[in-house]
């Protein structure tokens, strides 16, 4: 079936094939049409599914943790403030060890309240023990959420997933996508089962008091998983392809990588941005490429020292801060290099859904190319008089003048 | 019913890791006689995370799953959402009954929201708050629960406030069972239980929980202090379904004028937690106080019980 939608109700689409059987969700801009599909389906498409209208995100989760430690499928999508709300509860999904998918459409925290794109939010999350898939197109979001359920499920990883999109720009807007076959799903993924579930005929007691002695092994389950899910990630992704013939690339989609010299890093609707600028490179006799990370937990730690080992340039994109530190994904992309090819370039742009043309990228990429770029840059900031007032605030109050 | 009809099955098993006396052991075992084997639980965080004994032990005989501290009420909608998923598939052979554990301050504080929010989807749990009024598992602070007075780890001098009351917050729900019990009451408390798992939807049940290091008396007592709780009418007991309240046990028997209400100072001076009421002097102020709150609701209770009967007394006239 070919449908024109947008990346929210692609999803609704998506968590109907998986036959997830509990949803559990609060609204938030730019997230909620996702559960209003999914709640529609339910009411005016006979979708046999328990839709639960929680009192917060912090509830989603738990709701969700619950219904998974009974034995059933379950989903919910959230965005930034929900995000950050749930994050005790991330940790304890994980920590369960329950295997379940959330859609979290990127979009900046406040204050001052901004709902437009920013990656912030996920990637504060980052150590949660949760899987994070982010995606570029609408089709591949589709494919994604089916994907992630077969990952999360799959014995070796047991394990969350959220899958996360660029909010407004994948979220409301429309594009074309196939909607595969239920039977086609069917076969990618099986019914889930689970090594325990809560049930009467065999009592068990889920995470109770453990000390010390115990509790390390638990985190180190964790940790392994990780690792087994790169594997995992790669097989689902082929078998995605064979099944259903649909492949948006493993932990990373790399773009004219076969002969780069240069390469642009990104993750999300900035990828796809960076390989227009490629493309303007490339015409201007410069060799560019473009590793989209879409697998950022597990991270791809072997993709990018093979690919970005040889390279003569790096230039990192980063739609997201570590304060105290920089740009996240470039300090992680330095970690992985650990020295090895050159010294990446670091810009952080398009915060809270500032636009990053490619006109913009193509040019300090130039300028890295040539040497001329700095180690970090804030390439879309535009200090002006509102800005600065704060600032001459802090500046007074150095200085003693306040009351 | 009586304590030698309940069920001998003890689904919180012996050598648990409770303090002496501990009043929430002893609501759980009774709880659990009246619910039976068929039952899903959650416990958030308080101390029955503790007293269960830590991993790989248990000493529940039941599927239990440990909860972040404010996820009652979400924890249960979610395992209620799927319980009722695999009746449909039939994976069940009878509906289990999802109960979910919770302390007062997992319950009054910091859990109120998703409690109330299952309440008003009328989520189908039961949910037990054993209330022991105050943070007895992080060694006593104050919660909303602790009474007017008390002595807590951060109310050194009695608290300023008096407690709210969430079981009559839980009847403003509108849900289908709100009830109130005593430990001191056990058969009461097991026949509110049998009568809760007969019905959908969200119940609530309370259960006063005196804690001996917690209210500093002896561990030997607490029966004991739940029962004076109830005979001075500090603690009352009632269930509220159809939209009508029946007062039941000790706390009936004072509306009946069948027993006498004692003063609260027999109550409150068996506690460590009330000494600085009556050590090194008597603060008549605050013991009056505590007495006048009591003796107004006593005060109504009492009334409109007797207008009842006037009524049915008019009832039974024969018409003129």
């Amino acid at each position: 079936m070919r449908l024109v939608e947008t990346g929210n109700h692609v999803v609704a689409h998506a968590v109907r094939l998986c036959r997830v059987e509990v949803v559990s969700a609060y609204p938030i801009t730019p997230q909620t049409q996702v559960v209003e599909e999914i709640a529609r389906f339910i009411d005016e498409e006979g979708y046999e599914c328990e839709y639960i209208p929680v009192e917060s995100e912090h509830s989603a989760m738990a709701a969700m943790i619950a219904a998974v430690a009974a034995g059933v499928r379950a989903f919910s999508a959230t965005s930034a403030h929900g995000l950050v709300y749930m994050y005790e509860l991330l940790h304890w999904a994980a920590g369960s060890r329950l295997p379940m998918v959330m859609a979290n459409v990127n979009r900046a925290l406040g204050p001052g309240w901004n709902i437009w794109c920013d990656q912030q939010d996920a990637m504060s999350a980052r150590d949660t023990g949760w899987i994070q898939l982010y995606c570029s197109t609408h089709q591949e979001i589709l494919d994604t959420v089916i994907q992630a359920y077969r990952i999360s499920e799959d014995p070796s990883v047991f394990l969350p997933v959220m899958v996360c999109y660029d909010a407004f720009t994948m979220s409301h807007t429309y594009m074309q996508v196939d909607v595969p076959e239920q039977e086609a799903v069917d076969r990618f993924l099986p019914p889930f089962r689970s090594p325990w579930r809560l049930d009467p005929s065999s009592p068990i007691t889920h995470g109770s008091v453990i000390y010390p002695q115990d509790y390390e092994e638990t985190r180190y389950s964790i940790y392994l998983a990780h690792r087994a899910a790169r594997e995992v990630i790669r097989r689902a992704a082929e078998e995605y392809r064979e099944i259903v013939g649909n492949y948006h690339g493993d932990l990373v989609e790399t773009y004219f990588m076969e002969d780069a010299e240069h390469a642009v890093v990104a993750v999300g609707t900035l990828a796809l941005e960076a390989r227009v600028a490629a493309e303007e490179l490339r015409r201007a006799g410069y060799p560019c490429g473009v590793v989209r990370i879409r697998s950022y937990r597990p991270f791809p730690v072997e993709e990018l020292r093979s690919l970005l080992g040889r390279m003569r340039t790096v230039v990192v994109l980063d739609r997201a801060v570590s304060f105290g530190l920089g740009g996240i994904l470039a300090s992680e992309v330095r970690a992985v290099l650990g020295g090895e090819g050159p010294r990446p370039v670091s810009l952080i742009a398009g915060l809270g859904g500032r636009d990053v043309p490619y006109t913009l990228i193509a040019e300090r990429t130039e300028a890295a190319i040539r040497g001329e770029a700095m180690e970090e840059e804030w390439p879309t900031l535009a200090l002006n008089e509102r800005h600065l007032v704060s600032l001459r605030g802090l500046e007074a109050l150095r200085r003693g003048e306040h009351p | 019913m009586r304590i030698k009809d309940f069920s001998e099955e003890e689904l919180l098993l012996p050598g648990n890791a409770a303090c002496q006396g501990c009043p929430s052991s002893l609501a759980l075992r009774l709880a659990l006689k009246a619910l039976g084997r068929n039952t899903l639980m959650v416990v958030i965080a308080s101390c029955t995370s503790v007293l269960q004994s830590p991993f790989p032990a248990s000493a529940f005989d039941l599927p239990v799953l440990n909860m972040a501290f404010a996820t009652g009420g979400a924890a249960g909608s979610g395992l209620a959402a799927a319980v009722e998923r695999l009746v449909e598939r039939g994976v069940y052979g009878e509906r289990p009954t999802v109960l979910v554990w919770a302390g007062d301050g997992g319950t009054y504080d910091i859990g109120i929201q998703a409690l109330s929010g299952a309440a008003e989807r009328n989520a189908d749990f039961i949910y037990v708050c054993y209330n022991n009024e105050a943070y007895s598992n992080t060694g006593t602070q104050r919660s909303g629960a602790t009474p007017y007075a008390a002595w807590t780890t951060n109310t050194v001098k009695g608290k300023r406030e008096w407690r709210k009351d969430v079981a009559q917050i839980m009847v403003a729900h509108g849900i289908p069972y709100v009830a109130t019990a005593s430990l001191a009451y056990p058969t009461d408390l097991f026949e509110k239980f049998s009568r809760a798992k007969e019905i959908r939807g969200t119940r609530y049940i309370e259960i006063q929980a005196p804690c001996p290091p917690g209210w500093k008396f002896p561990s030997g007592h607490t029966v004991k202090v739940a029962r004076l709780a109830v005979q001075t009418g500090m603690w009352l007991l009632y269930e509220h379904r159809d939209g009508a309240t029946t007062y039941t046990a000790g706390t009936q028997r004072i509306i009946q004028g069948k027993a006498r209400r004692l003063p609260v100072e027999e109550y409150l001076k068996v506690q460590g937690r009330f000494r600085h009421l009556f050590h090194p002097e008597r603060d008549e102020e605050r013991i009056e106080e505590i007495q006048r709150r009591v003796d107004r609701v006593f005060e109504t209770l009492e009334f409109t019980h007797r207008l009842k009967e006037h009524i049915m007394d008019i009832e039974m006239l024969p018409p003129r």
